[in-house]
């Protein structure tokens, strides 16, 4: 059987894989990319927990569920601004986004 | 309608008029005269009405028509509410008051249609509104009516009156409505800055007046305290004079002079302004000296305020109260018993001021100052009268004279507008429509004013046996040379042979002889307007005769008892208004020297006037001028008692009157130097500079040393460390999205540490 630890070594490995997408990528859209990577590697902590600690509750996997319908609901929303952004700006570059300093 | 009721509304429709006009009917002139006119014609005819039931009531004396309500819900234990009640009270001699009264307002009402040339259009090129009219109607016909209304009931609230408090009220208000009519042209202007202006006119008549009225309201706060009432009743009739004997032994706090006496002295004061009185004007109305000067003056305003002011109401208002007052004046005095205080104050006052006025109105070129100065004679007269104890003499000569003065005033105003009539015929502007030098001949230009106006004068001047002037003014001197009081009687002799020789001066230089000038040449009383004004005459001019003959003693030899004969109370007036007073004064006996005396007074001076001035021609010298020297100018300049400037015939300069000299110039220099320089600017506003110099140093240090570094300082730090917080740290905020999540999760990082290293945190 496979020990919790690999689980957990997994998630942590994705979460990192996505937050240096996150940090490092240019393009926003792989930033989105990186932040699904993120919540992915969240939902493999939660369902291997629920599985090895309480597998009688149901509430592990709730809360996978919930995580799933926000991811969808971020990239949706996220996807939606990046497309806006281009059409106004003609460029989907993080760093030349900055309009929002002093 | 209840004898009571009727009292009570007697002085009400000329305040509605009043009220009316100046509310609603401003705009119409028509409208205006109507309310007026309507309104004087209803109190009229209940003053009438009162006076008629009168006389059918046996000893009226003894049932008079009183009627009051409490007005102030309290009252001392003593006297009962009825000390502050306020009401109505119609004796015999209120009866015959309201019976002239009424008429001459009347008559005057009637007359002021046609002298403020209603009918004419408005001359709106040459009138403005506050000057007299040209030849068109009067800009503020309206505002006039309301005035005359106003005073009409100032003047009937007066004699209905039954307590001092309500008597006072409407003395002030005529106070006020001859202040707003001598000053009505207030807008006039003369060439010479000395002669006197309708604004000044009526601010001296008001202040003169003033000096008066605050004597007489000393006199009732006075009476006041030590009777606990005001009430006439109370006061003078009640327990059969039960309150005057008490006061009339009782000492005041000035050494020999009983309360009575005290409080008799102060409301006489009260009357000198008002009747122009040489002394002390009981209350300063009816312009007794010293207190005079402003009546002549008064001639500013409209003539039929002339007659108003000198006939009908404000100088009779000042008479009447004193009449009224008799009995308090004379407490404690029987027939025959030494004067009083106040009485001999009256005696002496009034006989003075007879004289002396009539002396300035032998010099006078003013044709209504010669009526003024004659007013203020007329008015000592009979204040003199009531000196000697002679009450109906007084009465009835009031009576007498309120008809034939109005009447010469009227007429008068006649005269001057047939000449002004005359100068815009001839052209002759600038002339001066009031002076007689200016004059002559009018007898045949204006007759009617001429037959109306002799009347009137010969009235005046005592005309034996017609007219009422003479019946009168023989009661008086009667009264004086009967009780023994010989200066006096003398003095009146005299006043009454300086009187008709005026009057006979005035006649002459006006109606007689040839015109003097070309605007006398075109005078003529045939303008539409004048309709209304003779038609006041010759009403006046009945009554200037007739209202002698209620006066006729029964003793008088031939005609004494002629009333009797035709079916009349044989001295009706002695006998009516006698009935005034708790012991109804005995008939005098007939003594020839009075007689002779006002015979030949009256007649020597018509003779004298008519001989002196029977043909004056143009440009002429009085011809007093020349045998009198010194003494002529002397009264041209009224003694110099007055105020303003009198002209230097030698040098031409203008000089200072006493009054001017005596009491204005140190007003205004006490008010300059003293009140408005060391009070005023020194005292007052010196305490209030410093109040303002201390609040502005306190707040000085408050701002410097609290507010500044304190307040301002604490939010000045606040805003500034806020500031710098940002300056500083603004330079973290890129807007690069990923440079914030470094921040994020360098922060997350170092809370991990803290959280979950062993050793650190918990």
């Amino acid at each position: 059987m496979i020990p919790l630890s690999w689980y957990l070594t997994l998630a942590a490995a994705v979460f990192c894989v996505g937050l240096y997408g996150v940090l490092a990528r240019k393009n926003a859209v792989a930033i989105l990319m990186g932040i699904e990577l993120m919540l992915n590697a969240v939902n493999i902590n939660l369902v291997a927990f629920w599985h090895y600690l309480t597998p009688t509750l149901a509430s592990g996997q709730m809360f996978a569920i919930i995580v799933f319908t926000v991811a969808a609901a971020e990239a949706a929303v996220g996807l939606a601004l990046i497309i806006s952004i281009y059409r106004r700006r003609n460029t989907v570059v993080a760093e030349e986004i900055d309009l929002m300093k002093w | 309608m209840s004898s009571e009721l009727m009292t009570w509304l007697i002085p009400l429709p000329p305040l509605l008029a009043f009220f009316l006009i100046v509310l609603f009917t401003n705009r119409s002139k028509g409208l205006s005269h109507t309310v007026a006119i309507v309104a004087i014609a209803a109190s009229w005819a209940m003053s009438w009405m009162i006076f008629f039931r009168t006389l059918e009531v046996e000893h009226f004396g003894q049932a008079v028509i009183e009627n009051w309500v409490p007005w102030l819900p309290f009252g001392s234990e003593e006297v009962g509410t009825e000390a502050l009640a306020m009401g109505v009270l119609v004796d015999p001699l209120t009866s015959v008051t309201l019976f002239f009264v009424s008429l001459t307002c009347f008559m005057i009402f009637v007359y002021s249609v046609g002298y403020g040339n209603w009918g004419k259009p408005r001359d709106l090129r040459h009138d403005l509104p506050g000057n007299p009219p040209h030849n068109g109607i009067e800009p503020l016909y309206s505002r006039f009516f309301a005035f005359l209304s106003l005073f009409a009931f100032g003047m009937l609230l007066l004699c209905v009156a039954d307590n001092l408090v309500l008597l006072f009220v409407g003395w002030e208000i005529m106070g006020l409505c001859s202040y707003l009519l001598i000053g009505f042209w207030y807008a006039r202007q003369y060439e010479s800055p000395h002669q006197i202006t309708p604004r000044q006119a009526a601010v001296k008549a008001f202040m003169t007046t003033r000096v008066g009225d605050v004597l007489m309201l000393l006199g009732i706060v006075y009476l006041y305290a030590q009777t606990g009432t005001l009430s006439f009743r109370e006061i003078m009739y009640a327990h059969e004079g039960e309150m005057l004997t008490k006061l009339a032994a009782t000492p005041s706090y000035i050494v020999g002079l009983s309360v009575a006496g005290l409080a008799g002295l102060l409301l006489f004061a009260g009357a000198v302004g008002k009747s122009a009185q040489f002394p002390l004007h009981m209350v300063g109305k009816y312009a007794q000296f010293p207190l005079h000067m402003w009546l002549p003056d008064a001639m500013e305003g409209p003539t039929p305020v002339s007659a108003m002011i000198h006939a009908a109401t404000m100088v009779s208002a000042g008479v009447y109260a004193m009449i009224r007052l008799f009995p308090l004046l004379s407490a404690g005095w029987h027939h025959g018993d030494p004067l009083t205080a106040p009485m001999w104050a009256m005696a002496f006052i009034g006989a003075f001021t007879a004289l002396f006025a009539a002396t300035i109105a032998v010099a006078q070129n003013d044709v209504k100052k010669v009526l003024a100065y004659s007013t203020i004679s007329q008015l000592g007269y009979m204040i003199a009268a009531l000196g000697v104890g002679a009450y109906i003499a007084a009465a009835f000569h009031l009576v007498t004279h309120a008809f034939f003065k109005a009447l010469l005033f009227l007429g008068s105003g006649s005269v001057i507008h047939g000449v002004e009539h005359g100068m815009h015929h001839a052209h002759a502007e600038g002339l001066d429509p009031q002076d007689m030098r200016n004059m002559g001949g009018l007898r045949a230009k204006m007759p009617l004013t001429f037959w109306t106006f002799l009347i009137g004068g010969l009235a005046l001047a005592g005309f034996p046996f017609v007219t009422a002037g003479f019946w009168s003014k023989d009661a008086i001197l009667g009264g004086a040379w009967e009780g023994g009081y010989v200066v006096v009687f003398v003095t009146l002799a005299a006043t009454a042979f300086l009187t008709a020789f005026y009057t006979m001066r005035q006649i002459s230089l006006t109606f007689l002889g040839e015109p003097r000038t070309q605007a006398a040449e075109h005078a003529s009383e045939s303008d539409p307007i004048f309709r209304w004004m003779l038609f006041a005459l010759v009403v006046l001019a009945f009554f200037a005769v007739t209202a002698g003959w209620a006066g006729i003693p029964e003793s008088f030899p031939g005609l004494g008892g002629l009333p009797h004969a035709l079916g009349f109370t044989a001295n009706w007036f002695h006998e009516f208004v006698g009935g005034a007073l708790l012991e109804h004064p005995p008939a005098e006996a007939f003594d020839v020297v009075p007689l002779a005396t006002s015979l030949v007074v009256a007649l020597g001076g018509l003779l004298l006037g008519w001989w002196v001035y029977r043909d004056i021609r143009a440009g002429a010298r009085d011809p007093l001028e020349a045998p009198l020297g010194p003494i002529y100018t002397l009264l041209k300049n009224k003694y110099y008692l007055d105020t303003g400037k009198y002209r230097d015939e030698a040098t031409g300069e203008y000089r200072d009157n006493l009054y001017q000299f005596l009491f204005v110039r140190p007003t205004i220099w006490l008010s300059e130097t003293l009140v408005s320089a060391v009070v005023d600017r020194g005292l007052i506003d010196g305490t209030l500079h410093l109040i303002g110099r201390v609040a502005l140093r306190l707040g000085d240090i408050f701002r410097n040393y609290f507010d500044a570094p304190v307040v301002n300082g604490f939010g000045d730090l606040v805003a500034e460390v806020v500031k710098r917080f940002g300056r500083n740290f603004r330079v973290i905020q890129t807007g690069k999205v990923q440079q914030y999540l470094i921040v994020v999760m360098a922060i997350v990082i170092a809370l991990g540490v803290v959280m979950f290293m062993p050793g650190l945190g918990r």
